[in-house]
């Protein structure tokens, strides 16, 4: 009897409990002013050099500010898909995470978590140039890149002189004939990622922003419809491109970055002569291959030109990587630590750590390999870059894009329907 | 895992509390209300667990299902069943679901008889039998993700599997397991059967644990052969054991994610994709968390429902002689 009302008592006790548990929940608010802040800082690097910057940087910073301590938290890049639509809706959402900007910033600032730091950006942002506009939403600075990406083709120099190709080709039908070579060297010409989509997606992305005017491009992306014939023409281009089977053998189930068995692991083996990509691809392929002599091996061609295409040859499609401070945070606190996460010292160990292009352009010099120091050259050239699609638009009718584009890839779509996807998406 | 839950499920759907609180007629009145007492302050914490993180998620997801909501802020537009009605018609769903019923039926066709076998072979006295019941369960005991990162390795073009079979001779029927779009669903399921027999063997073993020795020697006098005493005697005395592993593997395969995700995405176009992938793609990977509400929603009826009809008509014979002897 006595172990059975002692019983009760500890379930009565634990119902309780649970009860206020329930009730209670939130409440790290981070105080302002002299006393201690700690910020949470979300971030995707979880391994490699980047994850040692930022302890780095992280320790520096409280260091320079003893009262704020910063909490690096890496998180796998994968996660935050799921990871940041419920900490936005719960009471308490890391004080800093990752932010790519674009639609998908957009589709987050309604949950009133993300601070508008405009205010405190506005002395400083000018020194990323017109590329900080990514992550803006209505004008207001939502976020802040710390690199900064340009989508291009990188090869293998060894194979393109196997197959007695003498320079990058310029236009598509250079392309095209460069492909004919390769095959004929039985070199597969081109690796491509098709398991993640957004690899295929560059390719017809890349063929639309030959194909379309920059100012077509503009409001295409703002009023989130393709209808412009110029789209349908990238899809067609797209068509009699596949048709000179440019891929490697089951492209269909290959990954981009995960494994030697991945597009990138494929041109890093030297299995594959080429491969469009962001510029964080030599990093990606370093890792997968045990030739330690890569870097000197690989180089960069921007997207070839498509004859009678309104494009300008100077624009480019690309992106980046940003942080977001969330409403609960200290201010101005977080985003002076954005700030500092720009500042020129900051940037270089970025630069080093073959992420990205840096944010902001006076770390440039901390770019060693010679091909992404062309990159960098180009992209400053460049007139207007154009926002991977699926960032640039909302997020719905972005995953739409990319999935009718992965579907065309595997024979199952159209030009036409490409353009139906994101209207019927866009339309939900 | 999604084993583990659907198990637990099972258990409680037989209701033993139900039995307890009806059993002690013959007991005076204070005695009934310190019982009730009791059951309240015993049953309430695993309730409140119960209604906080089952029954409410499920009210608040079909609620949420009724919303254009990205999962950001407030619902957003009101569209009634507008979502329910698009999952139904989205011809990606469809397919989506025919793939989960291929997958259950080949799960039982394939799992069955191999984890009956091996089962049978195991409850022999043979040499190395504790090593063969530890590797036949090993691939189950694996983390799925880890199972699915080894097979996606492994079925690379020009990989293992096609090395393997083109040193075996087979090395014309090498394909592109997972980038054909007629084969990578029976490649998934060969993965799936692979990962889950360990586990259909493993219930059939205790089962057959329980089946006495003496019907089998019963038999065996009177002149029925190895095969006869086999499909006569131990199958249908097997016969609650597989009935109920056949309700996990449904349950399970109307579930599947892990593998499929981790291996294709779903991909490619849609040709492995699962009712649940389909989730993840349009409710989290979109922000588009009312559609992908109705979705989950829409599952767990199909699950909710498969299970109601499989009790009724298939598990009510054994569940209802296990109850009448835990009552009486």
């Amino acid at each position: 009897m006595r172990s059975v009302r002692r019983c009760a008592a500890i379930s009565l006790a634990a119902t309780a409990a649970l009860t206020l548990a329930a009730c209670g929940g939130g409440g790290s608010a981070s105080s302002t002013g002299s006393a201690h802040v700690t910020l949470t800082w979300w971030n995707n690097a979880t391994a490699g050099t980047l994850k040692n910057v930022w302890q780095q940087a992280a320790t520096a910073f409280h260091q320079a500010h003893p009262n704020v301590t910063i909490q690096v938290e890496p998180i796998q890049n994968e996660a935050f898909t799921t990871k940041v639509p419920a900490a936005l809706a719960g009471n308490d959402p890391p004080d800093i995470y990752q932010q790519w900007g674009g639609g998908q910033e957009a589709t987050q600032v309604p949950s009133g978590k993300v601070t508008d730091l405009s205010k405190y950006t506005s002395s400083w942002i000018g020194e990323i140039g017109t590329a900080a506009q990514g992550w803006q939403v209505d004008g207001k600075q939502y976020g802040v890149p710390y690199d900064l990406h340009t989508v291009g083709f990188w090869y293998r120099k060894d194979l393109f002189t196997k197959a007695g190709i003498a320079s990058p080709p310029a236009t598509i039908t250079a392309l095209d004939a460069d492909v004919t070579k390769l095959k004929a060297a039985h070199i597969v010409p081109i690796a491509v990622g098709s398991k993640d989509k957004w690899p295929d997606a560059f390719w017809w992305e890349y063929f639309a922003v030959r194909e379309c005017s920059t100012a077509t491009l503009k409001s295409a992306m703002k009023a989130v419809n393709l209808s412009n014939p110029c789209f349908l023409k990238a899809g067609r281009d797209l068509t009699s491109f596949m048709n000179t089977k440019p891929f490697q053998t089951g492209f269909l189930g290959t990954a981009a970055q995960v494994g030697a068995g991945s597009s990138a692991g494929l041109v890093g083996n030297g299995q594959a002569a080429m491969e469009l990509q962001g510029d964080w691809d030599p990093g990606v392929m370093a890792p997968l291959t045990s030739d330690k002599n890569l870097n000197a091996q690989l180089g960069w061609f921007p997207f070839p030109t498509v004859s009678g295409g309104a494009g300008a040859a100077t624009t480019v499609l690309g992106g980046g990587d940003g942080f977001s401070c969330t409403t609960g945070a200290a201010e101005p606190t977080c985003a002076d630590f954005l700030k500092y996460l720009d500042t020129p010292a900051v940037q270089a160990k970025v630069v080093s750590s073959d992420v990205g292009l840096p944010a902001n352009s006076a770390a440039a010099s901390a770019l060693t390999m010679p091909a992404l120091k062309q990159v960098l050259q180009y992209s400053h050239s460049v007139t207007y870059i154009q926002t991977y699609f699926d960032t640039a638009f909302p997020t719905s009718v972005g995953q739409a894009l990319d999935a009718a584009i992965a579907d065309f890839f595997a024979g199952q779509g159209t030009p036409q329907s490409i353009i139906a996807a994101v209207k019927a998406s866009a339309s939900q | 895992m999604t084993h583990a839950e659907t198990a637990a499920a099972t258990a409680t759907n037989d209701e033993p509390a139900v039995a307890a609180v009806q059993s002690p007629r013959s007991a005076r009145r204070p005695r009934g209300l310190r019982r009730t007492a009791e059951l309240v302050l015993f049953l309430s914490p695993a309730l409140l667990l119960f209604v906080g993180f089952v029954l409410l998620p499920i009210v608040l997801a079909a609620f949420d299902g009724l919303y254009n909501w990205t999962g950001f802020g407030p619902l957003g537009r009101f569209t009634g069943l507008h979502n329910y009605a698009l999952v139904l018609t989205d011809p990606v769903f469809r397919e989506a679901f025919t793939h989960n019923v291929i997958i259950a039926v080949a799960s039982i066709a394939l799992q069955l008889p191999i984890g009956f076998g091996i089962a049978l072979l195991l409850n022999r006295r043979i040499r190395g039998r504790s090593v063969v019941r530890m590797l036949a369960f090993a691939p189950f005991v694996l983390p799925y993700a880890t199972t699915a990162v080894m097979w996606s390795l492994l079925l690379q073009p020009g990989g293992f599997v096609d090395q393997i079979m083109k040193q075996i001779g087979l090395g014309r029927l090498v394909q592109l397991w997972l980038a054909n779009l007629h084969l990578v669903l029976y490649t998934m399921i060969v993965v799936l059967t692979w990962q889950f027999f360990g586990f259909a063997m493993l219930l059939m073993l205790a089962g057959l644990q329980g089946i006495p020795a003496e019907l089998r020697e019963a038999a065996a006098l009177d002149g029925a052969s190895g095969w006869q005493t086999t499909w006569h005697i131990t199958l249908p005395l097997l016969g609650p054991t597989i009935r109920i592993w056949m309700f996990l593997s449904i349950v399970g395969s109307l579930q599947v994610f892990d593998q499929v995700f981790i291996i294709t995405g779903g991909g490619p176009a849609n040709a492995s994709a699962t009712m649940a992938t389909y989730l993840y793609q349009r409710g989290f990977a979109s922000y588009e968390f009312g559609y992908g509400s109705a979705i989950a929603v829409i599952m767990f009826i199909i699950c909710f429902a498969f299970a109601l009809i499989y009790q009724r008509f298939v598990l009510r014979r054994d569940t209802r002689g296990a109850l009448t002897r835990a009552v009486g």
